[in-house]
C-alpha cells in the first residue's frame, strides 16, 4: 500500500497493519521486523513512514469522561476532529490544537504538538495526565507526568513504542464562536509589537508575505472563545480539490489570496469579527487535500524556531535568503512562543517560529541546507513533525537532550523495533 | 429503550450507533459482554446516552424468562440479530450443527420473542426488527440447513405480525443479500450485490421509522428474489444454485 504524509514526499511502498487491539499488536510487535505507528498521516515529512507501519486509526474509542474534570480517556486513534463534534456542543474544547483538527491523539502526542497558544499553554503534553505505551517486547506500560518515558514520547516520534490509549483534560468554553482581531503590521518589528502587546490574549498568530520589500509585513490575528451560551456546533462542509494542480497556478493563487486578506478582508488597520472555532483554528481543513496543489513530486514544510534573542536578527536574514531565491511560498506562518518544556525532542522554545512550503524541485534542498545553517548559526531548531531532509549532524547539535533521548531507547530496548525512515536519516 | 441481541455482531454495531445517533438508550445483549465494554462506554461517550450491557445466549432457552424480567427497563425497540452459519456440507453430516444452526437461528428467536411479543401487547406500542436472510426465501441445495432455519424465523415473524398488528406493535423482517462481516469474511462476494453492515443498519433503522413489514437490504435482493421464488420447482430442482 502506498500511505503518505502530507508533504507527500518522500514516497515509500509499505505494508500496512491495523491496529485492532493489544493482543495482536503484541504479536505482531513479536515478529523480527521492525515498524513505526502511523495516526493520520498529517505530519509533512518522514516521521511515519517506513516499510512496516502501525496504522491506528481505526482504534478508536472513547472509553470514558469525567464531567467535573474534563478528563477524557481514548484510544489513541480517536482524531481530534471527533473530539471536537462530540465535545463541544457540551462545552469543552482541546486544550492544546494545531491548525489541522485531522489528527489523531497518537500523533499529538508523539509530535507534542503546539497551537496558537503555546506562549500561554505550552504544548499538547501539558494537556496529557497519563498514557499506555506498548513497547517492543510486547510489555505495557503506564507513563504518567514526570516518568522519563514520558519525556521522550511526548515529541518522540513514534520511537519509542505504540501508544495505546492516554487521559488528556479538555477545556471549558462557552461558545463555537471566536472572537477575533486581525492587525495589519507594516514590517518585521511592527509584528514583533504587536504579537508582544496581544500576549494576554490566548490565541495569536501571524501570516507573512515573503515576497514583500517590506521585510515581515504581515496580517497577525489574536482572538479568544466568545462567552454567549451559542454551542450548537455543526462541522463547516469542506471543499475538495479532486487532482494535483500544475504548479504554476499555485503563486498566483496565493498573491490572490493574501491580497484579498490584507486588503478586502482586513479594510481597516485593526479589525474585530465573530468567526467559528473552524475558520479561526483550521482554515486549511477547508479544503480537502489542498498539499495536492503543489503537484505530485510533493513539498515539505520548512519550520524553525529561534530563541527570543535572536529571533530579529535571524528572522531578517533568513526571510531575504528566501526572498532573493525566489523559491518558498509567497504566505508563511510566524508565531510567538513560551517556554521551553522538559521534553527530550519537543521543538517550541522561547521565541519565534516561521513555516513556510517549499516545493520538491532542482536547488530547493541546497537552499535549506543553507537556512539551516543560519537557524543554527542563532542557536535556533527544526520541527521534527514537518522534516522530510535535515541532516543528523544538524538535528544532533540543535537538540540538546537528544543523548537523553537515545538512552532511553537503548534502555527499553527500542532502537531496532522502532524506526521511521526519519529516525533512519537523523541517526536517532 | 432498544434491546439489541447479538450485540457482538458488525451488523448489531452499526444498529447500536444508528439508534444512539438518533437518541435511544441501549440494552446489548451478548454471550460475550467483556468484549464489550469499550464498545459500550465508546457509544454511551459519543452519542450522551445510556448503554447497559446484558449477558444472554440465545440457544440457552430456560434462561430468556429470567434475562427478560432482570431488565429494569423493558424495550420498546427489539432487534434480533443473531445469527449462526457453518458449511452445509458440515451441517449435513453433523446432525448436531444442523441443530446448532436451527437453535441459534430459530428456535432461540422464537423463544425471547414469545416473552418480548406478550410484553409489548400489554403496552400497545413498539417494534420488533429480526434479521432472517434471503436465504430463508427458497431452500437450495448449497445452504438449505442455514436457509430453512431463516425461513422458519421468517414465518414465525409473519405470523406475529399479524397477531401483534392488533394491538399496534410492528414486527420488520430483515433480509439482507450478502453483507460484508466477520460470517462472510472469508467467501469472495460480489461487490454490487453486498451490503456493508452500516447500510443494513441505517435501512433497518428508515424501516422501523417507516412502519415497514418486510426490508430486502439491498433492494435489489426484492427483485433477485423474486425472480428465484418464480422458477417453478420441476426447473428449480435441477439447477445448481
Ligand atoms: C494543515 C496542517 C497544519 C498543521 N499545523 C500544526 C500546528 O499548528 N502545530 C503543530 O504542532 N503541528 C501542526 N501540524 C502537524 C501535525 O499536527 C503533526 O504532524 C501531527 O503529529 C500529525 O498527527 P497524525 O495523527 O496525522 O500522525 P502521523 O502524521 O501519522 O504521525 C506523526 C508521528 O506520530 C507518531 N504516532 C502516531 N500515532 C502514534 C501512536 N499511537 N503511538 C506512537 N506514535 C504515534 C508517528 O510515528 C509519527 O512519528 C499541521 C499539519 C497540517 C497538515
Ligand atoms: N453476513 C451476511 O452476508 C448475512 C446475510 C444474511 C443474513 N445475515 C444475518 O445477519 C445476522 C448478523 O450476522 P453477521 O453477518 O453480522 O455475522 P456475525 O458477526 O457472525 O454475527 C452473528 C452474531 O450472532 C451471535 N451469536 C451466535 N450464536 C449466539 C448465541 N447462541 N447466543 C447469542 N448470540 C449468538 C454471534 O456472537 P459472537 O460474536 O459472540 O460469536 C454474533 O455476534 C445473522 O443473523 C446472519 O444470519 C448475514
Amino acid at each position: 500500500m502506498n500511505l503518505k504524509s502530507w508533504g507527500l514526499y518522500p514516497k515509500i511502498k509499505s505494508k500496512v497493519f491495523p491496529l485492532i487491539n493489544k493482543t495482536q499488536l503484541s504479536k505482531l510487535l513479536s515478529s523480527n521486523k521492525e515498524f513505526i505507528p502511523y495516526g493520520n498521516g498529517k505530519s509533512y515529512g518522514d516521521s511515519a513512514l517506513n516499510e512496516n507501519i502501525i496504522h491506528t486509526k481505526k482504534y478508536n474509542f472513547f472509553l470514558n469522561f469525567n464531567e467535573g474534570t474534563g478528563l477524557l480517556h481514548v484510544q489513541s486513534g480517536v482524531t481530534l476532529d471527533e473530539v471536537i463534534e462530540v465535545f463541544l456542543p457540551r462545552g469543552w474544547f482541546i486544550k492544546i490544537t494545531p491548525g489541522t483538527k485531522l489528527i489523531t491523539v497518537g500523533g499529538a502526542i508523539s509530535a507534542d504538538i503546539h497551537g496558537k497558544n503555546h506562549h500561554i499553554d505550552g504544548c499538547f503534553s501539558q494537556s496529557v495526565e497519563e498514557f499506555t505505551l506498548m513497547l517492543g517486547n510486547g510489555e505495557i506500560k503506564t507513563i504518567k507526568k514526570n516518568d522519563e518515558l514520558f519525556y521522550a514520547t511526548c515529541g518522540g516520534m513514534g520511537l519509542t513504542g505504540v501508544i495505546l490509549d492516554a487521559k488528556i483534560y479538555l477545556k471549558k468554553v462557552n461558545s463555537k464562536y471566536i472572537n477575533q482581531t486581525t492587525i495589519k503590521t507594516k514590517n518585521l518589528k511592527h509584528t514583533f509589537e504587536v504579537f508582544e502587546k496581544y500576549q494576554d490574549l490566548p490565541y495569536s498568530v501571524a501570516w507573512i508575505d515573503c515576497l514583500s520589500r517590506d521585510i515581515g509585513k504581515a496580517i497577525v490575528m489574536v482572538g479568544d472563545f466568545r462567552d454567549d451560551n451559542n454551542l450548537d456546533y455543526k462541522k463547516d462542509k469542506n471543499l475538495n480539490i479532486p487532482f494535483m494542480f500544475p504548479t504554476f497556478v499555485l503563486n498566483k493563487f496565493s498573491v490572490k489570496l493574501f491580497n484579498y486578506l490584507y486588503y478586502k478582508k482586513a479594510p481597516k488597520r485593526i479589525e474585530e469579527k465573530k468567526v467559528s472555532i473552524d475558520s479561526f483554528f483550521y482554515p486549511l481543513d477547508k479544503i480537502n487535500n489542498w498539499n495536492r496543489i503543489y503537484g505530485k513530486n510533493g513539498f515539505t514544510q520548512y519550520q524553525f524556531i529561534l530563541p527570543k534573542e535572536s529571533s530579529f536578527q535571524g528572522l531578517q536574514e533568513i526571510l531575504s535568503k528566501i526572498a532573493s531565491s525566489g523559491k518558498g511560498s509567497f504566505l508563511a506562518v510566524l508565531k510567538l512562543y513560551g517556554k521551553e518544556n522538559k521534553n527530550y525532542l519537543s521543538f517550541p522554545i522561547a521565541g519565534y517560529s516561521l513555516a513556510l512550503d517549499f516545493k520538491i524541485e532542482k536547488g530547493v534542498f541546497e537552499l535549506l541546507d543553507t537556512l539551516d545553517e543560519i537557524v543554527l548559526k542563532h542557536g535556533g531548531r527544526m520541527y521534527l513533525a514537518k522534516d522530510a531532509r535535515m541532516s543528523k549532524e544538524t538535528l544532533h547539535k540543535s537538540y540538546p537532550k537528544i543523548k537523553e533521548f537515545l538512552n532511553i531507547r537503548k534502555k527499553y530496548n527500542l532502537t531496532d523495533k522502532f524506526n521511521s525512515l526519519q529516525s533512519k536519516r537523523l541517526d536517532i | 429503550m432498544i434491546l439489541i441481541i447479538g450485540a457482538k455482531s458488525d451488523i448489531a454495531k452499526k444498529c447500536a450507533h444508528e439508534y444512539a445517533k438518533n437518541g435511544y438508550n441501549l440494552t446489548l445483549a451478548s454471550r460475550d459482554i467483556l468484549e464489550l465494554q469499550d464498545f459500550a462506554s465508546d457509544i454511551k461517550i459519543r452519542h450522551n446516552i445510556n448503554v447497559i450491557l446484558k449477558e444472554f445466549d440465545i440457544t440457552k432457552f430456560e434462561t430468556h424468562q429470567e434475562f427478560f424480567e432482570s431488565l429494569e427497563k423493558k424495550p420498546f425497540g427489539t432487534i434480533v440479530v443473531s445469527g449462526y452459519m457453518n458449511e452445509q456440507s458440515i451441517c449435513e453430516s453433523n446432525f448436531k450443527e444442523s441443530l446448532k444452526t436451527i437453535n441459534t437461528n430459530f428456535t432461540g428467536a422464537v423463544s425471547i420473542l414469545n416473552i418480548v411479543a406478550k410484553h409489548l401487547e400489554t403496552k400497545k406500542e413498539g417494534f420488533i426488527a429480526a434479521v432472517s436472510s434471503v436465504a430463508g426465501d427458497r431452500g437450495r441445495a448449497s445452504n438449505y440447513i442455514y436457509g430453512s432455519s431463516k425461513a422458519g424465523l421468517s414465518a414465525y415473524l409473519s405470523g406475529l405480525r399479524n397477531r401483534l398488528y392488533k394491538s399496534n406493535i410492528q414486527v420488520l423482517t430483515v433480509k439482507p443479500g450478502f453483507v460484508n462481516t466477520k460470517m462472510t469474511a472469508h467467501l469472495d462476494l460480489p461487490k454490487k450485490l453486498t451490503a456493508s453492515p452500516k447500510k443494513v443498519a441505517s435501512d433497518i433503522y428508515k424501516a422501523v421509522e417507516k412502519n415497514k413489514n418486510i426490508l430486502y437490504t439491498k433492494w435489489i435482493w426484492k427483485y433477485i428474489m423474486f425472480i428465484i421464488k418464480s422458477i417453478p420447482e420441476s426447473i428449480f430442482k435441477r439447477l445448481n444454485l
